[in-house]
């Protein structure tokens, strides 16, 4: 087991430097830059400004100065909000963006699991009915739509939690935003567990276990909820890069002060630094999240561990 | 004493029967499969209301009198007025909502077709091969799909927006491209237990090439997870066209989807709720029956589940 654990964050760092280096060309490449305006500036000044962030180096001396930064924790200034280096303002956005993604995470995938759980234990009976449903409506009402409901019916009409904006830690500013995010991740959750355990309590070591005479709670509790988990754990983690994608959208929706909002208006100004800086980070989160989730499935099957 | 147990008669009837190529015919899993889904209520619904969809999309512009680019200088931020032929109001610009459902709806069916085709069809076929070959194949295919991963698709996206320009077709088959990653993993997952089965091993012993194995063994097999996790796709397609368009990088006006037009109807829905009220009741019904539709085919595709 730990020489499979050692494996896995050994390769993690080829694939982080294989990551950083696609993102910087494939970005490069694109046309456009940071300093095309409304107005053309004079040359003179474009060229001052694209000698001040060495733009005007090759490519590749730019590539490996960036790299170089990078492994010594700078992440270099950003392009267009002259003010702030992109550190900055990656401290600035990215707690708030985290802890909105790891709650909305955690409860849902807890959510999740147990109502995947109870609805395949109770197949076919009425709480099986009304999981299946809440699941559906989960699943198929997009998030923005959602916000824009949740914030319509709680916000206006209502008036139990505010319809946006965020006042320094107050939870009920919270409410919506991580209840919007939590509905589909607990959805999909849900729906992959139930189809599993419901396939796991069919299969013949379950029937064995009922027939020597175990009681319900001990089939689940030994027996059936940890196969029943694999699916799901692999599904983990593009859930939770589908969760920060998701923030990005129900950020601007209820004007939250997460990283979100710079991110999508970066990109379209071509802010190198800071789309390259948000992207690594992201990057860095999910990377470590699918290693997480690499660790736990070797965990809960002993056959991938020496595959 | 023939005849006694009216055993003669039968035979003969049934030989009978056999000369005249009248024999019972046996069921094809097929057949079956078909069986099941007609029985499933649910899915015969959902059937029926996508059907009704499509055929509204469609055929529906044909009958309006307004088209959805065109723009009706006395009926601006209007609700339903039948007389003027605006059945679901206007928008800010005076353009027929009912037209422009039908429009947005065409946009996003096409979207989850294209893509959703796409997806599948890398997805599966990468998934499968990593999966079956494992070892040192598997890892590099794997690992690529971690790198895939990683990267926020985000930037991809407005990369692909950037290539490709603001051709619909063209970044609806990108987005395919990008939403393969999960049901590769998936399928992979699913091949790694079944090539360990015994029909695998058969028909290895009896000398089929890994990829007759692989695509008339072990992809049949996984028909249950693909359609499960197709349908998954379906809406997770159909949002990142919105999440697009919302953003300002997907289908351009006048033409527009159904994500674009919630995402101009949301902020004004206390005021104008029409402009909400009717994509979101389109977009939902659609989702949710594709949903239906998809869990009929599981259980159809999948005895083992019932």
């Amino acid at each position: 087991m730990f020489g499979y654990v050692s494996r896995r964050v050994l390769s993690a760092i080829p694939i982080a430097l294989i990551a950083v280096t696609a993102c910087f060309f494939i970005l490069r490449l694109a046309p456009g830059g940071p300093f095309d305006g409304e107005r053309a500036l004079p040359p003179a000044t474009l060229a001052n400004l694209r000698a001040h962030y060495n733009l005007d180096l090759p490519l590749i001396q730019q590539y490996l100065l960036y790299v170089w930064r990078l492994l010594h924790g700078d992440f270099g200034p950003s392009m267009v909000y002259n003010d702030f280096t992109v550190a900055q303002m990656l401290w600035i956005g990215l707690p708030f963006t985290l802890m909105l993604g790891f709650t909305a995470f955690v409860i849902g995938t807890i959510v999740g699991l147990v109502a995947g759980a109870l609805s395949a234990v109770n197949q076919n009976k009425w709480p099986d009915y009304v999981l299946v449903m809440l699941v559906m409506v989960g699943l198929v009402v997009p998030n923005f739509l959602m916000a824009a409901i949740l914030q319509l019916v709680f916000g206006v009409y209502l008036n139990w939690f505010p319809a946006g904006g965020w006042q320094n830690g107050s939870l009920a500013h919270l409410v919506l935003p991580v209840t919007v995010l939590v509905l589909p991740h607990a959805g999909r959750t849900a729906r992959l567990m139930r189809g599993s355990m419901i396939e796991v309590l069919g299969t013949n070591y379950i029937r064995t276990a009922k027939a020597k005479g175990l009681g319900q709670r001990l089939i689940l509790a030994r027996h059936a909820i940890k196969p029943a988990l694999l699916p799901v754990v692999s599904y983990l983690g593009p859930g939770l890069s589908y969760l920060l994608t998701g923030s990005l959208i129900v950020e601007q929706v209820f004007a939250l002060p997460g990283i979100g909002k710079y991110f999508i208006s970066a990109a379209l100004n071509r802010d190198y630094g800071l789309v390259l800086g948000t992207t690594i980070l992201y990057m860095v989160i999910i990377l470590a999240v699918n290693l997480l989730v690499d660790i736990l499935y070797a965990w809960l099957d002993p056959k991938v561990r020496y595959h | 004493m023939a005849g006694l147990t009216g055993k003669d008669a039968v035979l003969t009837e049934y030989a009978r029967k056999l000369e005249t190529l009248d024999a019972p015919k046996g069921r094809s899993l097929t057949q079956d499969a078909t069986r099941r889904m007609v029985r499933n209520k649910a899915a015969v619904v959902s059937v029926g209301v996508v059907l009704f969809i499509i055929l509204f999309a469609f055929l529906g512009p044909y009958f309006l009198p307004w088209t959805y680019d065109k723009i009706d200088w006395s009926g601006i931020r209007k609700p339903p007025n039948f007389e003027a032929g605006h059945f679901a109001g206007t928008d800010q610009n005076g353009r027929d909502m009912l037209a422009r459902i039908m429009q947005g709806t065409q946009m996003s069916l096409i979207v989850a077709m294209v893509a959703t085709m796409v997806s599948v069809v890398i997805g599966v076929v990468y998934g499968a091969v990593a999966g079956y070959f494992g070892g040192r194949v598997d890892a590099v295919m794997m690992r690529f799909v971690d790198i895939m991963y990683a990267l926020p698709y985000i930037l991809f996206v407005i990369i692909l927006v950037v290539i490709f320009g603001r051709n619909p077709v063209l970044l609806f088959v990108g987005i395919g491209c990008l939403e393969w990653l999960t049901m590769a993993r998936i399928v992979r997952g699913q091949t790694l237990s079944i090539k360990e089965r015994e029909f695998v091993e058969a028909a290895r012993a009896s000398g089929a090439s890994s990829w007759a194995i692989i695509f008339r063994h072990i992809v049949p097999n996984l028909s249950g997870p693909v359609v499960i996790y197709a349908t998954l796709t379906i809406p997770e397609i159909i949002l990142t066209e919105s999440f697009l368009s919302y953003l300002g990088l997907g289908v351009q006006e006048p033409q527009t989807s159904l994500g674009t037009l919630i995402s101009f109807g949301a902020p004004v829905a206390e005021t104008l709720p029409w402009m909400l009220i009717g994509p979101a009741v389109v977009l939902v019904s659609l989702l949710l029956c594709l949903t239906y539709i998809g869990d009929g085919l599981r259980d159809a595709l999948d005895p083992k589940d019932r």
